[in-house]
C-alpha cells in the first residue's frame, strides 16, 4: 500500500472512532453546549467535521504519493 | 375538498404530467429508458442523487422517530456521514474495475468477479427483495400526508392507489427520464418546506432552539440520551444500527450504479467530500419531531408528527404545500427504486439465466411489466402489512447489506472465492430472515441486519481461506 493511501486511510477512521465506537462514552445529556443536549451536539460537530477530515486525505494522498514518484496506477 | 388537499393534488398531477412528457420526445429504447440515455448533465446527475437520498424516509420518519423514540433517531443524522467516508475509500476502485470491464449493474460486478452468473442472479434477486419494502415505505408515507391533509376525510388507501397509478404511468411511459425531471420539482418543494417548518416551528413554540431543548431536558431529558423512548434500542442496537447502514448505502442497486456512471475516480472522491454536508436538512427534522414531542404529545403514530403539527401551526395553503411536497418526495424515490428493480429482473435474472439471446426490445417491454408487478407487490404491503417507516428501511438494509463481503474483500482480496461468497450471501440472508420471523431482532441487543453480516463475513472468509478454487481463468486486477 502508497504511504499515502495509508495516512488518508487513518484518517478515515477517524469518523468511525468518534460518530461509532465513542458513542457510549458521550451518551449523556451534560453538559449543554450552543443550546444542544451533549450528544446531539458530539454527533453533530463530528458529521460536520467529516467533509473536512475527507478533504485532508484526499490532499494528503495526492501530495504524498506523488512525491513518492510511485507509478501512477 | 380543502384548499390543501387541492395544492396536493395539483402538485401530483402536475408533477406526473412533467413526468410522463419528459420522455415524449426520444425515442424509447432500453438505454433511454433505464439509463437516460448516459448523457445527463452534472445537474440532472446531481439532482437524481438528491432524489435518491431525500425520500419520504427523511421526512416523516426521521421526525416521527425523534417524536416517538428519541435519540435512537440520531442514527439517521450519522450513518450518511459514514457511507460517504467509506465510499471515499471503496468506490474509485469499484470504478475502475467498471470501466475496465465495462460493467453497469451491481449483479454484472458478481458475475465478472466471481466468473458466475448464479451469484449474479442470486445478488438481483436478493436486490430486488430489498428494494420492495423500501418501495412500501414510500407508499405508505404518502398515504399518511393525503390522510392528515384532507383531516382524515379521504383514506389513506385511497391516496395510496391513486399515486400507485400515477407513478406507474410516468415511469412506464419515461422512464429515468421522467424521474429526473419530477425530482427537480420535489427538491424544490421539499428543501423549501424542511427550512421554513424546521427553522420556524421551535422558533413559534418556544422563541429559540436552546429555549426547546431547555424545556425538553426538563420535561423528559431521557428522551435525548440512548436509549431514548424505545427501551430495546440502548447505545449497541444503535452502533450495530449506524454500522449496518453505513456499510449497506452503497450496496443499494440502485446506488451502486452511480459508481459506474462517474467521469472519473478523482470526481467520486470529490463528491465524497461534499456529500456529508447533505445531512444538515436531517437536524431540522429532527427538530420539528422534538418540537412536536412537546407540543402535541400523544400521537398514536409518530410518523405522523411532522404532518400534524404542521396542519396545527400553519393555514391550510402552506399544509397543501408541504403535503405536496411530501408526496413528490415519494414518488421520485418510488420511481427510481421501481425502475431499477424492474432493470434487475428483467435484464439480470430473465435474460441472464433464462434467455441469453433476448432483445433489447424483448427486455424492456418485460422491464415495463416488472414496473406494475413490483409496484403492485409493495401496494399490497403497503395496504395490509402496516409498518413503522424507520422499520421499513432497516428490513431493506438488513439485505442489501450482505453484499457488502462480496463487493468489498471481491476489490481488494485477491484470495476470497465464489464459493465463499456464496456461502457467506446465503447464510447471512437465512439468519436475517430467521431472526426477524422469528421476533429476535435486536438479538442481544445487537441489530438483527448486522449480526447476519457478521456471520456472512466469517463465512465468506473462512471458507475463501480453506478451499482454494482452481484459478479457471485469471481474475483481472486492476
Amino acid at each position: 500500500m502508497k504511504k499515502g493511501t495509508k495516512y488518508a486511510l487513518i484518517l478515515g477512521a477517524i469518523p468511525f472512532i468518534t460518530l461509532v465506537f465513542a458513542l457510549p462514552l458521550v451518551n449523556r445529556i451534560k453538559p449543554v453546549i450552543l443550546g444542544l443536549p451533549f450528544l446531539l451536539f458530539w454527533i453533530l460537530s463530528w458529521v460536520l467535521l467529516t467533509p473536512l477530515i475527507l478533504f485532508a486525505a484526499y490532499t494528503l494522498e495526492r501530495r504524498i504519493n506523488k512525491s513518492e514518484k510511485g507509478d501512477e496506477d | 375538498m380543502n384548499t390543501a388537499l387541492l395544492i396536493i393534488f395539483g402538485v401530483i398531477v402536475i408533477s406526473s404530467i412533467v413526468g410522463i412528457t419528459a420522455g415524449r420526445n426520444l425515442k424509447m429504447n432500453l438505454e433511454n429508458w433505464t439509463v437516460g440515455g448516459r448523457r445527463f448533465g452534472i445537474i440532472l446527475i446531481w439532482l437524481l442523487m438528491a432524489g435518491e437520498i431525500y425520500t419520504t424516509f427523511t421526512f416523516l420518519g426521521a421526525s416521527g422517530w425523534a417524536y416517538s423514540k428519541g435519540a435512537p433517531a440520531f442514527y439517521i443524522l450519522i450513518y450518511g456521514a459514514l457511507a460517504y467516508t467509506l465510499s471515499f475509500f471503496i468506490l474509485p476502485k469499484l470504478w475502475k474495475v467498471g470501466k475496465k470491464h465495462g460493467l453497469h449493474t451491481q449483479p454484472d460486478f458478481f458475475i465478472h468477479r466471481y466468473n458466475s452468473r448464479g451469484l449474479g442472479i442470486l445478488v438481483a434477486l436478493i436486490g430486488v427483495f430489498s428494494i420492495v419494502p423500501y418501495l412500501q415505505l414510500q407508499l405508505q408515507g404518502l398515504g399518511f400526508i393525503v390522510k392528515v391533509a384532507s383531516n382524515g376525510t379521504i383514506r389513506s388507501e385511497t391516496a395510496i392507489f391513486i399515486s400507485f397509478v400515477l407513478t406507474c404511468a410516468f415511469v412506464y411511459t419515461s422512464g429515468l427520464r421522467g424521474a429526473a425531471w419530477v425530482s427537480v420539482i420535489k427538491d424544490v418543494l421539499m428543501i423549501a418546506a424542511v427550512f421554513v417548518v424546521g427553522f420556524g416551528v421551535p422558533l413559534i413554540y418556544f422563541g429559540s432552539y436552546s429555549r426547546m431543548f431547555e424545556v425538553l431536558i426538563q420535561k423528559m431529558p431521557q428522551h435525548l440520551v440512548f436509549p431514548g423512548a424505545a427501551p430495546h434500542m440502548d447505545v449497541w442496537w444503535v452502533m450495530s444500527t449506524i454500522l449496518l447502514t453505513s456499510l449497506g448505502f452503497y450496496m443499494w442497486p440502485h446506488v451502486f450504479g452511480s459508481a459506474f456512471s462517474a467521469k472519473s475516480d478523482q470526481v467520486i472522491k470529490r463528491n465524497a467530500i461534499i456529500m456529508p454536508f447533505y445531512q444538515i436538512p436531517i437536524l431540522l427534522i429532527f427538530m420539528v419531531g422534538f418540537t412536536a414531542v412537546l407540543v402535541i404529545p400523544g400521537l398514536e403514530n409518530g410518523d405522523l408528527a411532522f404532518l400534524s403539527l404542521v396542519n396545527q401551526t400553519y393555514p391550510s395553503w402552506f399544509m397543501g404545500f408541504v403535503g405536496a411536497a411530501g408526496a413528490v418526495t415519494a414518488m421520485v424515490p418510488a420511481a427510481i427504486l421501481v425502475l431499477f428493480a424492474s432493470t434487475l429482473l428483467s435484464k439480470n435474472v430473465y435474460k441472464a439465466g433464462f434467455d441469453p439471446h433476448a432483445g433489447d426490445e424483448k427486455v424492456m417491454r418485460l422491464s415495463r411489466v416488472m414496473v406494475i408487478v413490483i409496484m403492485t407487490l409493495s401496494l399490497l404491503f403497503a395496504l395490509f402489512l402496516t409498518e413503522d417507516l424507520v422499520n421499513l428501511l432497516i428490513l431493506g438494509y438488513d439485505g442489501v447489506c450482505q453484499f457488502f463481503p462480496g463487493v468489498v474483500l471481491g476489490l481488494f482480496w485477491k484470495k476470497v472465492t465464489k464459493s465463499g461468497v456464496l456461502a457467506g450471501l446465503l447464510s447471512g440472508v437465512a439468519l436475517v430472515i430467521v431472526l426477524i420471523l422469528s421476533g429476535n431482532d435486536p438479538v442481544l441487543g445487537l441489530n438483527a441486519g448486522f449480526v447476519g453480516l457478521i456471520l456472512n463475513m466469517m463465512v465468506t472468509v473462512s471458507l475463501s481461506l480453506l478451499k482454494k478454487e482452481t484459478p479457471e481463468r485469471k481474475t483481472s486486477r486492476t
